[in-house]
């Protein structure tokens, strides 16, 4: 699998691609801030999508069980961080408590998913995982009384952002000459995060683990008659994906230094899945691009298409928030019905499809 | 020896399904060590007490006793377990992963490593997958399709997805393992080759359970035979005894009442 792949390759040309990703991705921060910290914060959206879509990856790419309520798990990981770390409780626990703490209650409420809903299976698990994000967000929303634990609709503002010590990643600091502001700490914070949800994935994919994964997927039956605790084995997989959810939201209360539950509707659990299936199910670089390119797709939209109508018909027309559903749309007809498996799909899946077409 | 002779006994296996008994008391004991054959007419319940046994079905009455010990046979991973592997009629591999990987899926009972192990790739774990990979390439090996070890399952001729499916089955290292209809579908020299394969496996001290509909295959290899018929046992005993019972050649030819 990924390991043959990569020892066909000489070493030598290995590390200058590792250290070409590596300049790259420190360069894009000081570049983007060259267009202003608006697009330092895009950047950063888009490593949190990569983030939060590879942590995806693990349930729906490789124990093949359909989840559209992932963005609970995000909501219950910025929650956790906001209700810890905010003056609405008085709270103001250090990030590497809360972080793990957020992971380990987001997945604990994946395993409360991933417990009654064993038994089903593909469209019968998507409906009922969708349920549980919507109910998550109502919950959210309506939680401000008898007593008030999350603040209703209004959210929970002026939290915490992720300090060290005395290093704030809120402000901007100088460090060894150089300035850097506050998004550009959180872009450092997300790529080193993200570096891991990757090495996890990879990790994953080629153990035991991963196997009784992929068996599942192929013929659960079979996966039982060969003494795989198909139960045990599931359960693992949504309670992994959900900690991967539940640090991405932590991390995005942070930086946000605001939520409410308007986050997290089923739009962004569809956003995410999408960007899993469009990039390519089950292999990661294919779902990093769908990450990048489905959070890039509005700032694209909102920056190019507005003043594309001003010029040429002197007027808005579109609204860039219409139009971006309608691309979004036309995309994903467009992928399925071209490229099934995915705009970079792994070479193994792409057979798969490819022979089931014949 | 110490152990008991008898690997497995069936007590009264009832099975239905709606108002369509299945399985009715049927009672069977297979010993250690030999190859026990399982036929009948289609639908007599043959794939049925296969799934029963292996817990793939709950069965209303009845039970198993396996290698001296009670079969809690309500979960097929237990059911491997304790060291019942079994094949499946209409061939159920993973066809998207390679041959090895199928085998290697088999290694997962008898391994250990989990998230931790994965993610650090410490010397314990690193150590585990080289020996289930190891184990994986000998079984090929064994069942005679390592040439084909990193093709993809589906891609595999028929006969040697029967055997994948074998050498999968062997690599949770059963005490007893039962094929189901190995034969189906499968030409003069490739069955040949299948007897020799499954002979082999008893002799490395595997008991085998075999379902069949190749009468000339089940004659020539097993040591006893029980013949279902519409869910009952109406025979056990060698293959020279069963071919001259009379209620078999009922059941399969067909009786005097039309």
């Amino acid at each position: 699998m990924n390991g043959q792949v990569k020892t066909s390759v000489p070493w030598q040309r290995h590390w200058l691609g590792v250290l070409l990703i590596a300049v790259v991705l420190l360069a894009v921060p000081f570049v983007a801030a060259l267009g202003g910290q608006a697009w330092v914060r895009i950047a950063n959206f888009a490593i949190l999508y990569i983030f939060l879509a590879l942590g995806l990856n693990i349930v729906v790419g490789y124990a093949g069980l359909l989840d559209l309520g992932y963005v609970a798990f995000y909501a219950v990981g910025a929650y956790a961080y906001a209700l810890l770390a905010s003056p609405h409780f008085g709270l103001h626990l250090p990030f590497w408590v809360i972080l793990p703490l957020g992971a380990g209650i987001a997945c604990l409420f994946g395993m409360l998913l991933g417990a009654p809903t064993l038994k089903l299976r593909g469209d019968y698990l998507a409906i009922v995982t969708l349920g549980f994000g919507e109910i998550i967000r109502i919950f959210l929303n309506n939680l401000n009384a008898p007593i008030n634990v999350t603040n209703g609709a209004q959210g929970i503002t002026l939290i915490d952002p992720i300090r060290i010590g005395e290093f704030s990643f809120a402000t901007t600091s100088t460090l060894l000459g150089i300035e850097i502001s506050g998004p550009q700490k959180y872009y450092f914070l997300l790529v080193a995060l993200a570096i891991l949800v990757i090495i996890v994935n990879v990790r994953l994919q080629n153990s035991r683990v991963g196997r009784a994964w992929q068996a599942i997927r192929e013929d659960e039956v079979a996966a039982k008659a060969c003494g795989i605790n198909t139960r045990n084995i599931k359960l693992l997989a949504f309670a992994m994906g959900a900690s991967f959810g539940g640090i991405a939201g932590g991390v995005f209360s942070a930086m946000q230094g605001f939520v409410s539950p308007e986050s997290f509707s089923l739009m962004e659990s569809i956003t995410i899945l999408a960007m899993v299936v469009l990039g390519g199910m089950g292999h990661i670089p294919g779902v990093i691009l769908g990450a990048v390119l489905l959070t890039a797709l509005p700032e694209v939209l909102r920056y190019g298409i507005e003043p594309l109508q001003d010029a040429l018909f002197g007027r808005m027309i579109i609204d860039p928030e219409s139009l971006r559903m309608l691309i979004f749309g036309l995309a994903m007809v467009l992928v399925m019905r071209f490229r099934p498996a995915g705009l970079w799909p792994s070479p193994q899946r792409r057979r798969e499809l490819a022979e089931h077409s014949d | 020896m110490s152990e008991p002779q008898i690997l497995l006994e069936a007590h009264d296996v009832a099975k239905h399904f709606g108002g369509v008994k299945a399985l009715h008391d049927v009672s069977l004991t297979i010993r250690r060590g030999e190859i026990y054959g399982l036929i009948g007419p289609n639908g007599a319940g043959k794939t049925t007490f296969f799934n029963c046994l292996t817990g793939l079905y709950k069965n209303e009455s009845g039970h198993f006793v396996f290698d001296g010990v009670e079969l809690a046979a309500d979960a097929p991973h237990k059911a491997a377990e304790v060291g019942i592997a079994r094949t499946f009629q209409n061939i159920r591999l993973f066809g998207n992963m390679t041959g090895i990987e199928n085998v290697m899926v088999g290694r997962h009972l008898r391994t250990h490593a989990g998230v931790f192990g994965a993610l650090t790739r410490n010397r314990t774990t690193m150590a585990e997958e080289a020996a289930i990979t190891r184990r994986a390439e000998e079984l090929l090996h064994y069942v005679g399709i390592h040439e084909r070890a990193h093709d993809l399952a589906k891609n595999l001729s028929y006969g040697d997805q029967r055997r994948l499916e074998i050498a999968r089955a062997l690599a949770t290292e059963p005490k007893l393992l039962a094929l189901d209809e190995p034969a189906a579908g499968m030409n003069g020299t490739e069955t040949e080759a299948l007897r020799v394969l499954v002979e082999g496996i008893c002799r490395d001290g595997v008991t085998v359970l075999l379902i069949e509909h190749d009468v000339k295959l089940v004659m020539g290899l097993c040591g006893r035979v029980a013949v279902l018929d519409y869910g009952e046992k109406i025979c056990e005993d060698v293959p020279a005894v069963v071919q001259k019972d009379p209620r078999v050649i009922e059941a399969y030819l067909g009786g005097s009442v039309a």
